[in-house]
């Protein structure tokens, strides 16, 4: 497997930084839901990209951390959701309780196609909604076009989703060098695309 | 000119590599948190220099003289056999005279800035060269606590010079220390086992076994980081800052875990790792709150 290089290690810890940047500023104005969902999301951020630096590449070959960075999409998800629709909070929650434990469960006890359609379904749900609600709170003027931002990470985040997953299944969109290539730079450019579109919130 | 550059390079050579410079950095990170985290004035920069000084001198002079006590041991393992005294760069004697300059004026420095502070450094020095070192590492697997115990002077130090006494948080992140020392100490004596047992250094993983040894591990991450936790709730963290130290504190708990439940020497050495560097983001957390 790919080992990481010095310009890897410094594009995970910029995203590191930028994650941990953040969580102690927060997003101003929110709803206590929508800060916990911004935190899980940004945190686990953190702390994968951090797991990343230490254990190199092959640490995502770990199911633990598969497991646990399917947090990323679903807690930014549940954080855009609270702040935008809070009428939605509890099903949104379910519906991330539960495919977070279907992802956790099938990860460990069933096959690797079943395991991934799983993933890609919650993955992409999240996926879905980071990228769509932005857009639509945009088109109906109740945000500023920079908020447009967001969707950009929700967009990356789930080609980093997809690409992961079909590697997983033995079947790569790309080859696996290229994935990991740029899968630093992918994680970089999300986070910021995230952070600077939640200024325009 | 040709004189100075000469003994510039003999210091390069002979000196500096007895002072470990991670370690010594780190506790000395720690010693300036504890006392940025006393939210005193921060720009006064006589103590502020005063603590640096001292700080580095006396963990620096503690380092030379273990590295002095222990190079009988050093020259067995091969992880440490090419240390300038296991290899005869450095004289035994020159070693020692060296340890104890530093240590001398470490200490004096420390006792002249602030008597208790002085005191805190003083026993910091003690425990790790007299109790540890040369007492209790030969002798028993659990002499690691008091090599703990003097990780967390540093810290504890800072502290009292920075609020003038010893308070609840300075004795809680010197009890995160103490945690996070064995973290550090038990990886190595798991990686470099072989090593420990040619040099008949009793170790956790020789007097007990490899798993109980993880699970000391994963608990001592676990305990840093409550006392962590609670010291940096204490010192009155803004809520931002705290939850970037939770976001840290449950990614170590989860390597934690897993480190029991798929063992491996890179999981056991990805934790070590990690607790490094959640315990030098805990410090710049407290140490840029002091601003």
């Amino acid at each position: 497997m790919k080992k990481l290089s010095i310009l890897d290690r410094m594009l995970l810890l910029g995203t590191c930084l930028l994650a941990a940047y953040q969580i102690s500023t927060g997003i101003a104005g929110l709803n206590l839901p929508a800060t916990w969902g911004f935190t899980i999301g940004f945190g686990t951020l953190l702390v994968a990209c951090l797991l990343l630096i230490i254990l190199g590449f092959e640490g995502l070959e770990r199911q633990v951390i598969v497991i646990v960075s399917t947090l990323i999409p679903l807690a930014i998800s549940f954080g855009l959701i609270s702040t935008h629709i809070p009428h939605l909070i509890i099903p949104y929650l379910i519906f991330c309780v539960i495919g977070f434990s279907a992802i956790a469960i099938t990860r460990f006890t069933t096959s690797g196609t079943i395991a991934t359609i799983i993933l890609a379904i919650v993955h992409g749900g999240a996926g879905v909604m980071i990228t769509f609600l932005p857009i639509a709170r945009i088109l109906t003027a109740r945000s500023s076009p920079g908020y447009l931002l967001v969707s950009l990470g929700g967009g990356l985040i789930g080609l980093v989703g997809i690409l992961l997953a079909f590697q997983r299944t033995g079947k790569p969109l790309i080859p696996q060098e290229k994935i990991l290539s740029v899968l630093p730079a992918l994680l970089l450019l999300m986070t910021a695309a995230f952070i600077g579109g939640f200024s325009f919130h | 000119m040709d004189r100075l550059r000469i003994i510039l390079q003999t210091i390069k050579i002979k000196y500096l590599p007895l002072i470990k410079s991670l370690q010594t950095g780190l506790l000395l990170i720690t010693g300036l948190a504890g006392y940025m985290s006393a939210r005193c004035p921060v720009l006064n920069i006589s103590t502020l220099v005063g603590l640096t000084g001292s700080l580095f001198l006396a963990i620096s002079g503690s380092t030379v003289l273990n590295m002095w006590y222990d190079r009988d041991i050093d020259a067995i393992m091969p992880r440490t056999c090419n240390r300038p005294l296991s290899t005869g760069v450095t004289k035994p004697n020159e070693a020692l005279i060296f340890g104890l300059i530093l240590s001398i004026l470490g200490i004096s420095w420390a006792l002249a800035i602030d008597l208790l502070y002085g005191l805190i450094v003083f026993a910091g020095l003690f425990f790790d060269v007299v109790i540890y070192t040369i007492w209790l590492k030969r002798k028993t697997a659990w002499s690691i606590i008091w090599g703990g115990i003097s990780g967390g002077m540093p810290i504890l130090a800072g502290r009292a010079l920075g609020v003038g006494g010893i308070d609840w948080i300075g004795v809680a992140l010197a009890v995160g220390i103490l945690f996070w020392i064995p973290t550090h100490i038990l990886t190595f004596s798991i990686r470099y086992h072989a090593d420990y047992q040619a040099a008949r250094v009793p170790t956790f993983p020789g007097s007990y076994s490899f798993q109980a040894t993880r699970l000391i591990i994963a608990i001592s991450s676990v305990l840093t980081a409550v006392a962590l936790g609670s010291a940096a709730y204490g010192v009155g963290l803004t809520w931002g800052f705290l939850r970037v130290l939770a976001v840290l504190s449950v990614g170590l708990f989860i390597l934690a875990v897993s480190s029991l439940t798929s063992p491996s020497d890179r999981m056991t050495f990805g934790l070590f790792k990690y607790a490094s560097l959640y315990m030098l983001s805990a410090m710049l957390l407290m140490f840029f709150a002091g601003f």
